[in-house]
C-alpha cells in the first residue's frame, strides 16, 4: 500500500483488539484499494458516483442509484454518529480468547448520504453507548505484522 | 378456482414430512448424506409412496447433498427437476417448499422433495470465525473489528429495533421460554427434558449484547424433508392434505448491501414479502392460528412477528408474553415444536414441518382446530421466505 504523507487525523499505534485476527487486504480486483490506501494516509475515502454524486458503501462496481459505472472516490470528514452498537462477550476466534467484552459500533456518516461503517468504539468496553452520539475516526496502524494495514476505529470526543 | 390464476393455491399439497434423528452439534454417528436419505425415506413412508416416485429435488443454502446422488439411492427412474435456492442461510427453508410447489404446479415434475441436511461435525460450524491470515472483500470491513459470527452480524439490528421502537428485552425472553416450553412435550427435541425458566434465561451469559445464550439458535446435526405433489394426487393418498396456500421469498431494496448498508436496516426482510404472501394465500394475519417463526435470534422473531402483522411495534411488549405464545391457551401460539432454539436447528425446515403437523393435528403441542399456519424462514438475511399452510376448509 502507498505510504505517502499522513493527515493530522487522530491515530493510534495501540490496537483495540488482540493481535491475530485476519489482516484486511485490498481485494484482488482492485475495487476497494482507494479506501485501504486512504486509511494508510489517515484519511477516510468512500465511493461517490461521478454521474449522480451519490456516496456508496461498501464498494461496488456500479452506482446503485443511477447505474453508472463511473463510480469514483472522494475523501470525507472522518467523523459520524453512532447508529447502532453491540458488545460481544463470547469469542468466536482463538485470537480473541482472552479478550473479554469489546464494543462494536455502526457509525453513520450524515455528510456522505448517511452511509454506514463498522468499527470498534475505543475506550472502556463496558462504557454506556449512546445511539446518536457524535464520534471521531481514529486511525489504528498495524505496522508490526507481515502486512501493514490501518483500521478505522471510533471514539467519542472528550468534553 | 380460475384456471388462469397464477398461483400454487389449490394446485399442490404436502403429502409427506420426515426427519432423521436430531443430534447435538457434531454428535451424529452418521454422515450428512445418510441423514438426508433417512429424512427422505421417512417423508416417503409418511406419504405412503414408494421412494422411487420422487422425481424432483429442491434445497437451499448451498446444501452439499446432490440430487443426482440422492436419486441414484432412491432408485428414481428419472430426475425431472432439481433446484437450489442460493445462499442467505436458512432464508430458503420456506422458499425450497415454494420452489417444489411451483415445479409441481408447472408440471415440471410430479413428486418433488424439499430437503436440508446438516452435519456440522463432518463439515464445520456456522458460528466460528474465519481462520485465514488475511481477509479481503466485504469481510475486510467487519472481521478485523471482531464482527464474524451470524450473532455478531445481526445483534446491531436488534439494538436499533429496540432503540427505534421501544421494544423490551422481555419480548425476546418470552420467545425463548415459549420454545423451551414446547420442546418439553416433543420427544424429538434436542432440549426435551431441559426446561428453561425466567431465572435461567436472565442469568445466562451474554453472547453478544443484546443477546444472551438462550436468544441464539442451536447448532445441530440432522436432516429433514417435505414432499409436494399435486392436490389431486395428494387427495388419493390422504383424506386430509395440507395445502401450501402461498409461499413467497424476498428481500427489500439493497437487502444484500454490504457492511450493514441496507436501505432499510431495521427489518427482518419480510416487509416486501408479506403483502404478496397474504394476497396469494387469500388470508390475513387475523386468520393465522399458529406461527412458526424462524429463530436465528429471538430479536429477529420479534421483528418477524411485527412485519407479518401478528403484532405491532406499539403493542409488541404487551402481546409478546410467555402466556400469549404457548399452545394451546395463548393467543399467538409460537414455535410449537421448540423450533430452532429447542427442537433442532435444521436450518428452519423443522419449523415448516411443524406448521404442516399443526394443520394435520399431529403436533406435540397441538393448537385446537388449527386451520391456517404460517412458517417463516431466515429473518434479517438478504433473501428470506415465508409459507402459509391450510387445510381443505381454509382452501375453501
Ligand atoms: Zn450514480
Amino acid at each position: 500500500m502507498s505510504e505517502s504523507k499522513r493527515s493530522d487525523a487522530k491515530s493510534t499505534q495501540e490496537a483495540y483488539l488482540h493481535a491475530g485476527l485476519p489482516a484486511p487486504t485490498p481485494a484482488r480486483d482492485g475495487l476497494d484499494k482507494p479506501y485501504w490506501d486512504g486509511t494508510r494516509r489517515h484519511e477516510l475515502w468512500v465511493q461517490r458516483c461521478d454521474d449522480c454524486g451519490t456516496h456508496q458503501w461498501g464498494p461496488e462496481w456500479m452506482c446503485h442509484r443511477c447505474r453508472s459505472f463511473e463510480v469514483g472516490w472522494v475523501q470525507v470528514a472522518a467523523e459520524g454518529v453512532i447508529y447502532s452498537w453491540e458488545r460481544p462477550h463470547h469469542s468466536v476466534h482463538p485470537a480473541l480468547a482472552g479478550q473479554g467484552p469489546y464494543l462494536v459500533v455502526l457509525v453513520e456518516l450524515p455528510h456522505a448520504d448517511r452511509l454506514r461503517m463498522v468499527g470498534n468504539l475505543l475506550g472502556d468496553p463496558m462504557q454506556d453507548v449512546e445511539i446518536g452520539a457524535r464520534v471521531q475516526a481514529v486511525f489504528e496502524d498495524h505496522d508490526d505484522g507481515e502486512r501493514s494495514f490501518t483500521l478505522v476505529q471510533w471514539s467519542v470526543p472528550a468534553g | 378456482m380460475a384456471t388462469d390464476e397464477l398461483t400454487i393455491r389449490g394446485r399442490v399439497a404436502v403429502v409427506g414430512v420426515g426427519e432423521s434423528v436430531y443430534y447435538k452439534r457434531a454428535q451424529s454417528p452418521e454422515p450428512e448424506f445418510k441423514l438426508v436419505l433417512r429424512a427422505i425415506l421417512a417423508a416417503c413412508a409418511d406419504a405412503g409412496i414408494d421412494p422411487s416416485r420422487v422425481d424432483g429435488f429442491c434445497s437451499y443454502s448451498n446444501d452439499r447433498n446432490l440430487p443426482a446422488r440422492i436419486a441414484n439411492a432412491l432408485g428414481s427412474p428419472e430426475i425431472r427437476f432439481s433446484n437450489m435456492q442460493w445462499g442467505s442461510g436458512g432464508g430458503g427453508a420456506a422458499a425450497a417448499i415454494g420452489n417444489a410447489s411451483a415445479a409441481v404446479a408447472a408440471g415440471f415434475a410430479q413428486c418433488v422433495v424439499a430437503f436440508r441436511g446438516l452435519a456440522q461435525g463432518q463439515f464445520g460450524r456456522f458460528g466460528a470465525g474465519p481462520r485465514s491470515n488475511t481477509i479481503s472483500g466485504q469481510g475486510a470491513f467487519t472481521v478485523p473489528y471482531g464482527v464474524m459470527s451470524p450473532a455478531q452480524t445481526y445483534a446491531m439490528r436488534t439494538t436499533r429495533l429496540m432503540y427505534e421502537h421501544g421494544i423490551d428485552g422481555s419480548t425476546m425472553r418470552a420467545v425463548a421460554m415459549a420454545a423451551y416450553h414446547h420442546a418439553q412435550s416433543n420427544p424429538r427435541a434436542v432440549m426435551y427434558g431441559r426446561p428453561l425458566d425466567e431465572k435461567g434465561y436472565d442469568e445466562a451469559r451474554w453472547i453478544v449484547e443484546p443477546f444472551r445464550l438462550y436468544d441464539l439458535c442451536l447448532e445441530n446435526d440432522g436432516a429433514a424433508a417435505v414432499i409436494v405433489m399435486s392436490a389431486e394426487a395428494a387427495r388419493d393418498l390422504t383424506p386430509n392434505p395440507v395445502y401450501p396456500l402461498a409461499v413467497q421469498q424476498g428481500g427489500g431494496h439493497r437487502s444484500g448491501a454490504s457492511v450493514h448498508n441496507q436501505t432499510d436496516y431495521v427489518t427482518s426482510s419480510f416487509k416486501t414479502v408479506v403483502p404478496h404472501l397474504y394476497g396469494q394465500a387469500k388470508v390475513g394475519p387475523e386468520d393465522i392460528d399458529v406461527v412458526q417463526s424462524y429463530e436465528n435470534f429471538t430479536g429477529a422473531v420479534v421483528m418477524s412477528l411485527i412485519e407479518h402483522g401478528l403484532c405491532t411495534y406499539e403493542n409488541a411488549n404487551e402481546v409478546l408474553t410467555f402466556e400469549n405464545l404457548i399452545s394451546p391457551t395463548g393467543k399467538l401460539p409460537l414455535n410449537t415444536s421448540g423450533g430452532n432454539l429447542a427442537e433442532c436447528y435444521m436450518h428452519g425446515l423443522g419449523l415448516q414441518i411443524e406448521a404442516i403437523r399443526q394443520i394435520r393435528g399431529e403436533s406435540t403441542s397441538q393448537v385446537p382446530n388449527a386451520r391456517v399456519a404460517l412458517a417463516n424462514a431466515g429473518p434479517m438475511v438478504e433473501v428470506a421466505s415465508t409459507a402459509i399452510y391450510g387445510n381443505q376448509e381454509a382452501l375453501g
